[in-house]
């Protein structure tokens, strides 16, 4: 049994590369999938991925399947759309969302048509899909350290960010950090799902951001808590979904995005905090 | 003297005419080819006598393809369709009905023998038949009376250039067998992205081995990639080749895992720009045959 859960580890460095290449995605997107869920924020996600598609494309243009060249386009863009999104927010009646909304859709089309403009060539397909079993040094080294960049960020700016998420008035009131703390997490979203496209491409790697910490949020209560329950969720979906690739026959990125979604199922089903099963028990009366 | 101005209008006029009229009579039938080596052969053998528009360009893939609109124009003012077959090009069904293109469609590989591969418990045909350069003269074959069909009036002109080019390939089939009977039996086996050499090795006596399946579509399971892993250890295959047409990462990988070098890049699904090592079919050949030597022999 032991043999089967580390042999392919342990023979394969192809399969090593992997799963730190995931460990070190999971150890950043799902804290900040946490924020996002409890802000509110979660199919923001799915936007911001779609936001970085033209600045990738362009990367690839400009200096073909280059790690660097890919993360730095899809970043800039990701950037633009969050400030041009902001700045629309603040100085128009829209809010938020419906900026967002207006920018990430005309940034994809954008990629859409950089990518068909580029001609047949199939290569940008197979980048925006993404390839965990392909994982290069630069790579690895692009997630590790948007990992740590994201970790030490949340550390400078939990306090004001547990605060937005259940009263932005209040801290908008007391401190004048409410923007810049806003934006650096604006920020630190764009970050990880740059880091995590290499991998998982742009469309999944918003899989690894959310499903971890929705299925948190089944388990634990205090944002501390769900943090570290998102992470071990991510942990055990990259171990679980590339073991599942292995003998299974999958392609990775789908197979490990889907034990999350299984994961999310289960708890959903019988997490401690209003999962269903618990819910359909009859309750004690309160007694005096 | 105006009489003067309008005889010499006249003949002026008339030379137009004619001039137009023989320009007319000269211009280039239409043709459509849906990718980059069966536009070449097309262009090889149709001459100046017909215009060829290819669908997916050099170092496109032709597994996978976008139609714009600017194609299906092109298509419907083509006289006539030229396809590969073998299930290679899965859009070109919806992309004839939606042009209404109303004239012939000519499958090259017309004749063939189908070369099938057992994949997942299901029997697939490789659709890359001309990899062998046998299959590429059946190929020309077809275009030859495709043409002739159409245009009889270029019928010594198709036949001429047909020759010439069938000569051609019989003389790379030569250089091609001269140069693997060269390499040592133990070498002739190596590593592509795709699954793309069927044909070719088969008819050359070599093995190829891809983590993708025939068609670039699918994305490769941890399964695959140790399996190749596996193999390449144990039969000490040496080199791994890239392909122009798809994403040489996961090769990069293998081949660094494995201490199998990187031979490099074979033209499988399709040509280079025409400044490139492999413009036209006959160079596709003698390019991939000499990237194999340079990394095999040694």
């Amino acid at each position: 049994m032991i043999h089967a859960l580390v042999d392919p580890f342990v023979d394969f460095a192809f399969m090593r590369r992997a799963l730190v290449g995931c460990f070190a995605l999971s150890l950043g997107a799902p804290p900040v999938g946490v924020f996002l869920v409890l802000r509110r924020l979660s199919l923001m996600g799915d936007a911001m991925s779609h936001a970085i598609l033209p600045g990738a494309a362009i990367g690839f243009l400009v200096a073909g399947l280059s790690v660097p060249a890919m993360s730095l386009g899809g970043f800039i863009a990701g950037i633009a759309v969050v400030l041009l999104a902001g700045f629309v927010t603040r100085s128009t009646i829209l809010r938020e969302d419906a900026s967002l909304a207006a920018f990430y859709l005309v940034s994809l089309a954008l990629g859409v048509l950089i990518v068909s403009v580029k001609g047949s060539s199939i290569d940008l397909l197979h980048v925006l899909f993404g390839t965990v079993l392909a994982l290069d040094d630069t790579a690895l080294f692009l997630i590790a350290a948007i990992a740590t960049l994201t970790m030490l960020t949340l550390a400078v700016i939990y306090r004001p960010l547990v605060l937005e998420c259940f009263d932005p008035s209040f801290l908008d009131s007391v401190s004048r950090l409410s923007s810049p703390t806003h934006f650096l997490f604006l920020v630190l979203v764009v970050l990880n799902l740059v880091g995590g496209f290499q991998a998982l491409g742009t469309l999944m790697v918003v899989g690894i951001m959310l499903l971890p910490a929705i299925t948190a949020r089944f388990w634990a209560q205090d944002i501390s808590n769900m943090i570290i329950v998102a992470v071990a969720a991510a942990f055990a979906a990259s171990f679980v979904g590339l073991l599942l690739s292995y003998y299974l026959n999958l392609p990775t990125g789908p197979a490990i995005i889907l034990t999350s979604g299984a994961g999310y199922i289960v708890s959903m089903l019988i997490g401690v905090q209003g999962g269903l099963l618990w819910q359909l028990m009859p309750r004690k009366h309160l007694e005096a | 003297m105006s009489r003067r101005i309008f005889l010499v209008a006249a003949a002026v006029f008339a030379a137009m005419l004619g001039a137009s009229g023989g320009v007319r009579a000269a211009e280039p039938m239409k043709v459509a080819a849906s990718f980059s080596i069966l536009g070449d052969m097309l262009k090889q053998v149709g001459g100046d006598r017909v215009q060829v528009f290819t669908f997916v360009g050099p170092n496109g893939d032709a597994h996978i393809y976008e139609p714009t609109p600017a194609d299906a124009k092109e298509l419907s003012e083509s006289k006539i369709l030229f396809i590969n077959g073998l299930g290679l090009e899965g859009w070109m069904t919806r992309l004839e009905k939606s042009s209404g293109f109303k004239g012939t469609v000519v499958t090259a590989s017309k004749g063939i023998i189908p070369h099938k591969m057992v994949e997942d418990e299901k029997t697939i045909t490789d659709p890359h038949a001309w990899q062998s350069l046998a299959n590429g003269k059946i190929y020309v074959a077809n275009i030859r009376d495709a043409l002739i069909a159409a245009d009889p009036d270029g019928k010594a002109s198709y036949e001429a250039n047909a020759q010439k080019f069938l000569d051609g390939i019989a003389e790379m089939e030569t250089t091609v067998k001269e140069a693997i009977a060269k390499l040592p039996p133990e070498r002739r086996k190596i590593i592509t992205t795709h699954d793309a050499f069927g044909y070719f090795g088969a008819a050359y006596g070599m093995e190829f081995i891809a983590p993708e399946s025939v068609s670039t579509e699918s994305e490769a399971s941890a399964k695959d990639v140790a399996k190749i892993i596996t193999q390449i250890k144990k039969e000490k295959i040496p080199a791994v080749f890239l392909e122009n047409v798809t994403d040489s990462r996961l090769l990069d990988q293998i081949s660094k895992e494995t201490g199998a070098k990187i031979g490099g890049t074979l033209f499988s699904d399709a040509l280079s720009p025409p400044d490139g090592p492999a413009g036209t079919y006959l160079d596709m050949f003698r390019n991939n045959i000499a990237t194999l030597s340079e990394a095999l022999s040694s």
